[in-house]
């Protein structure tokens, strides 16, 4: 059974591939018929995958060797175990609804099949990653799924914002990927190998090994870690690579589901988990993962307060629980992480389909301030998307109340940063109860804000987008229910699923404060909801008399922290200087030309004695280069003599 | 040594074009469809004559392979000696596949003295195969120099509008870094055995100083070709103001030949002055890189944009030789082929558009996805593979060499790293100037690539997914050789004899 595996990612190419070349002549607004059976062969052979795992068989096998350079030798293979099983399920399944939605979405685009093919290169992208049984394939994913990225984000290229973002996010993952590929080679000194199987077995050897950089002596296992989460950094939106990931919102909204919500983005968190035996070995490591993840979700939490742009609110909500997923993994509790996407997967890609129907509905108007009562024009779409503002804020019986109770109880447990990031990931549960029912409250409640125009064409979506919304609001309820704790009369399935690979960390607290912790969120929970029903729906005075009262704050979190700005002055607009003001004008043509080879005034001078010479005739060269030889040859007899 | 096929295919692959050349030469300039056609079918004829160098190879051993040896000027020692190994061996199919899209992407852009056009197309690529097969350091010599003669005019006579100035400067930077080869090879040929042949010189072992010296020397003519930091300004002039043609041959095989050069002649023959001077050469490599890269985000025209990438790029290469391990050489060897392969074909396509539009200017681009988007696709999958995305060639080479150096050097590596970020920075930046945006009002009734433009292009695009997909068809060619070099490399004794000894050819 192993090798018709392959088709899983096989399938998708073959798709990309045929609508590429034939797409814009031939197939043109039939892309999706390609696109959709593929991904769909893609789904199913994953369930099976999954079942075959769930029954106990592992994979790991090559395909061919790809890079072969002396002792370097790196082959396309394949590992598909719990982790690897669950990932497939996450990116074909909602692939797959994203692809439908697209159909109506996309509808009449003139680059309708340029989409399709990009999706399918995608999904082709992110299952070699998530299939890699080495380093280097898993670089090759986390390119490609970067690339797509580009072009998508790209999409509408004539709009220069679109044109930009997707520039920002490819150049800064680029930053990320220093550093990832600096702790591929690295591993490959050290231990001779970049498949995962060999990396495993020998980590353990490095202990306590340094090694010297730049004359300071580093450990050795932490500076790997490092430079791979490096790599995390920038491909899941964290501090201080974060900033790429809000203006990705360019891109049409399915790709905003799809990539920037549900795939693409927790490939950050998939590798920290994937390289757990590595990272649990590093206490400094993991303090830096937990504590990054923690500071990026406060950080995000508080900038999605005061934003307006639906698209960005849920963007910055996305940063945050990526985050969350990476405080997770920080304290150990990498199957609460993993856990934690799976259901953020779907609630998170509800959200922005949501957002899309409700753009769909609304001319493409993202300012919730301009909206307003659509819960009764669109209900399906309200009715979805209040579901997924339940899951994301933690109520219980949700999927979002399951993966977030098990990160923040686990966090508890596990010592003094453990307990900072817990108290900072309490807080930012409550801010994200409360931003997600701004929009709630500010988009579907109330009266219409709009234009008259607007108002006139609201309608609800067609059933190729109000369908996936239904099926995701199906699995951002239950999709939790694969981890319901112990406490509750559940029996953890996911996190036993999970335990051969990703382990689980040791519980110390009681059942007592098990429930207190529990307790203590859901009642955050519903304090941010009430209080976002109090300032938005009851006295919708307040929250515009606060932006005034604190008006600094309020800028702030406005400009969201004037990171942009600091990162244009400080890297982008220096860089240009150095290469116009200094390299260009000053280094090239004065200090290099002038000094070092003073040629130019002798060119110019020689030009004139040259231009004589130069008759274009090939033979008068023809003497010139027997002139030459027989200087050669001269020389030689002489010097020889 | 050996020719596994028993008949001189290396002296036919120099001088059928040669002979090519005068045939045009002779011709009717008013016949400029058959002008065209014979050097196309020499060119083609000559891309064939040469698979059989891909296909019969043997990489098993690090011997010359497909030799050729005769007495050309016994008393002096001067032979006619060719062959090949897994260093060369690429560059020759390298060499005969862009000769032929020089001719075909010139097809309607050359109008002027046509007939010495082509000539010079074919002059030149009986030479450069000449450089990279001469096993004499005599014969060597002469290729070398016989190159420059029609690149100059190339440059010179169908060139832009400042023609004249880049032709000379080319000329004057690489014949004042001959000029110390020269002098160096006299020094080999004396105290080297009174002997030409590189393989017979390479049995000596010479004094560190003297090694030194020669490896100065020489180092002279390699990093002007390369271009190496700070002798790359002729490159940008040169390649801004060349035809497409020129251009072409100029990234893709004529600043190999600097690169190659290091690898044939001053690692072999002067093993512990490259291992001494392996830093310094490393360090001017990374500068390259970085300043290359960062001139580039500065630069408003497509093809002085490309050429500094090239300076960016060659050091890459450069560091990968010099790093002295097998991956560095062989990632160094490959990315020269991915390098010729990719810039090659931005030059190419720069042509294309050039063609159409008569402009440089990046300014005068923009939205040239929506008017000719097969070429924006194909101009893409160029862009990626310079930036070194996974999957085409340009990743393997960079990977191959970032390994090697870093066995090396962690900071230089650390350092060169950065290089790929810039790449990136500059290359999306040219693409997003040129092929997104607003459609501008300089190219809005242009037509997309036609047949001959495209088929001109896919051997290339074809290459970029070959090389990055399965990198191991060309990787093996190079192993035996590479090996042997380092072997050669580091096994090198400092000779005990003192220098009279060698004086006198006692060894």
């Amino acid at each position: 059974m192993n090798y018709t595996y392959v088709l899983i990612p096989v399938l998708p190419l073959i798709a990309f591939a045929i609508n590429i070349i034939l797409g814009r002549n031939i197939i043109q607004d039939r892309a999706h018929l390609v696109a959709i059976p593929a991904v769909g062969g893609a789904f199913v052979l994953s369930v099976f995958a999954l079942i075959d795992v769930i029954n106990g068989n592992i994979y790991n096998f090559d395909v061919y060797s790809w890079i072969s350079s002396g002792d370097f030798k790196v082959s396309v293979g394949f590992l598909i175990d719990q982790l690897t099983a669950i990932m497939l399920i996450v990116v074909t399944s909602i692939s797959l609804l994203v692809h439908i939605y697209s159909v109506g979405y996309m509808h009449g685009d003139k680059g309708y099949y340029r989409f399709f093919s990009y999706l399918s290169l995608f999904t082709f992208s992110m299952l070699m990653l998530v299939l890699s049984n080495n380093l280097l394939q898993l670089y090759f994913g986390w390119e490609a799924v970067g690339l797509c990225s580009y072009f998508l984000i790209g999409f509408w290229y004539e709009k220069k914002s679109a044109a930009d973002a997707g520039k920002k996010a490819f150049i800064v993952n680029r930053f990320g990927d220093f550093g990832f590929g600096l702790g591929v080679i690295l591993i490959f000194l050290v231990i001779g190998s970049i498949h995962y199987s060999d990396i495993f077995n020998k980590v353990g050897g490095l202990q306590g090994q340094v090694i010297s950089l730049f004359g300071y002596d580093v450990d050795l296992i932490t500076l790997i870690a490092l430079l791979l989460f490096c790599g995390a950094v920038g491909k899941s939106a964290q501090i201080p690579l974060h900033m790429w990931l809000p203006d990705a919102m360019e891109g049409p909204t399915p790709v905003s589901a799809l990539i920037h919500a549900a795939t693409m983005v927790t490939a950050g968190v998939f590798m920290v988990a994937r390289f757990n035996p590595l990272f649990s070995l590093s206490e400094t490591a993991m303090m830096v993962v937990a504590l990054t993840g923690a500071c990026t979700s406060l950080f995000a939490a508080t900038i999605a307060l005061v934003q307006n742009d639906i698209k960005r609110i849920i963007a910055y909500s996305t940063v945050s629980q990526l985050g969350y997923m990476f405080l997770a993994c920080g304290v150990g509790a990498y199957g609460a992480g993993i856990f934690h996407l799976f259901t953020h997967a779907y609630f998170k890609a509800l959200l922005f389909l949501g957002a899309g129907s409700v753009m769909h509905a609304m001319a493409g108007e993202l300012d919730i301030q301009k909206m307003g009562g659509l819960k009764k024009y669109m209900p399906v779409t309200y009715w979805t998307f209040l579901i997924a503002s339940l899951s994301i804020a933690g109520i219980p019986g949700l999927a979002g109340f399951f993966s977030k109770d098990e990160i923040l109880w686990l966090a508890y447990n596990s010592g003094a940063i453990g307990k900072i990031v817990w108290m900072i990931g309490s807080i930012v549960a409550g801010l994200t109860a409360f931003y997600s029912f701004r929009i709630i409250f500010l988009a579907f409640h109330g009266k219409f804000r709009g234009t008259h125009e607007q108002e006139h064409h609201l309608h609800e979506s067609p059933k190729s987008m109000t369908i996936p919304l239904i099926i995701l609001a199906i699995g951002a309820v239950s999709a939790g229910w694969l981890g319901v704790p112990e406490i509750l009369g559940g029996n953890n399935a996911i996190g036993h699923f999970f335990e051969p690979l990703l382990g689980h960390p040791k519980v110390t607290a009681t059942h007592s404060e098990e429930i207190q912790v529990m307790a203590m969120s859901v009642i955050i929970a519903v304090f941010g909801i009430s209080l976002a029903w109090f300032l938005y729906m009851f006295k919708p005075i307040i929250p515009k008399l606060l932006a005034h009262w604190f008006k600094n704050i309020y800028k702030i979190l406005w400009n969201k922290y004037y990171i942009d700005e600091i990162y244009e002055y400080l890297f982008v607009k220096s860089t240009f200087w150095m290469s116009r003001s200094v390299l260009i004008a000053v280094t090239d043509s004065k200090i290099i030309e002038g000094v070092v080879n003073g040629v130019p005034q002798k060119i110019a001078d020689l030009g004139d004695f040259l231009r004589k010479l130069q008759t274009g005739h090939l033979q008068h060269y023809g003497i010139g280069m027997a002139l030459g030889l027989f200087t050669v040859f001269t020389l030689v007899l002489i010097l020889s003599r | 040594m050996n020719n596994q096929l028993g008949i001189p295919i290396l002296s036919i692959l120099i001088f059928l074009p040669i002979a090519g050349a005068f045939v045009v030469a002779l011709l009717n300039r008013e016949k400029e469809g058959l002008i065209k056609g014979i050097t196309l079918t020499v060119t083609i004829a000559n891309f064939f004559i040469s698979i059989p160098l891909f296909t019969s190879f043997d990489k098993t051993t690090a011997m010359m392979q497909f030799v050729e040896i005769a007495y050309w000027i016994p008393s002096w020692g001067v032979k006619y000696f060719l062959g090949i190994d897994g260093i060369s061996v690429l560059f020759i199919l390298l060499s005969t596949l862009l000769s032929i899209l020089c001719v075909t992407i010139s097809w309607h852009s050359v109008e002027k003295k046509v007939k010495e056009f082509y000539s010079a197309i074919l002059l030149i690529e009986g030479s450069m195969i000449g450089v990279f097969c001469s096993l004499d350091l005599f014969l060597f010599y002469i290729f070398w120099e016989a190159m420059l003669i029609p690149m100059y005019l190339l440059i010179g006579v169908w060139g832009g509008p400042n023609r004249i100035y880049a032709a000379i400067k080319f000329f004057l930077y690489t014949l004042i870094g001959s000029l110390l080869m020269l002098l160096g090879i006299i020094l080999l040929y004396i105290f080297g055995g009174r002997t030409f042949d590189v393989l017979e010189i390479m049995k000596v072992n010479y004094p560190f100083g003297l090694q030194m010296l020669l490896f100065w020397a020489f180092f002279a003519a390699f990093a002007v070709k390369v271009p190496m930091f700070p002798v790359h300004t002729w490159l940008p002039d040169a390649h801004t103001e060349a035809p497409t043609a020129g251009s072409v041959i100029l990234a893709g095989i004529l600043i190999k030949m600097g690169a190659y050069g290091f690898l044939r002649f001053s690692l072999p023959l002067f093993p512990e002055a490259s291992l001494a001077l392996s830093p310094a050469m490393m360090i001017l490599s990374v500068i390259a890189i970085i300043y290359g890269g960062i001139i580039c985000l500065g630069q408003t025209d497509l093809k002085r944009l490309i050429a500094y990438s090239s300076v960016s790029h060659m050091g890459f290469v450069t560091l990968g030789i010099f790093a002295l391990n097998m991956q560095g050489i062989e990632g160094g060897i490959l990315q020269m082929i991915n390098h010729g392969i990719v810039t090659g074909a931005l030059f190419l396509s720069v042509g294309v558009v050039y063609d159409r539009t008569h402009s440089r200017q990046i300014a005068d681009y923009g939205g040239l996805a929506t008017v000719m988007p097969v070429f924006s696709a194909f101009f893409m999958v160029f862009t990626l593979a310079s930036v070194g995305l996974p999957g085409t060639n340009g990743f393997v080479g960079e990977f191959l060499i970032l390994v090697g150096a870093f066995t090396a050097s962690k900071p230089i590596a650390v350092f060169s790293a950065t290089g790929i970020i810039i790449g990136a920075a500059y290359m999306l930046m040219l693409y997003q100037k040129v092929f997104f945006l607003e459609k501008s009002s300089k190219i809005m009734k242009i037509p997309d690539m036609d047949r001959r433009e495209l088929l001109t292009l896919l051997p290339l695009l074809i290459l970029v997914f070959w090389i990055g997909i399965y990198p191991n068809t060309f990787i093996s060619f190079m192993d035996e050789s590479v090996k042997a070099l380092l072997e050669r490399i580091y096994n090198s004794q400092m000779t005990n004899l003192d220098i009279s000894n060698i004086l006198e050819g006692k060894k």
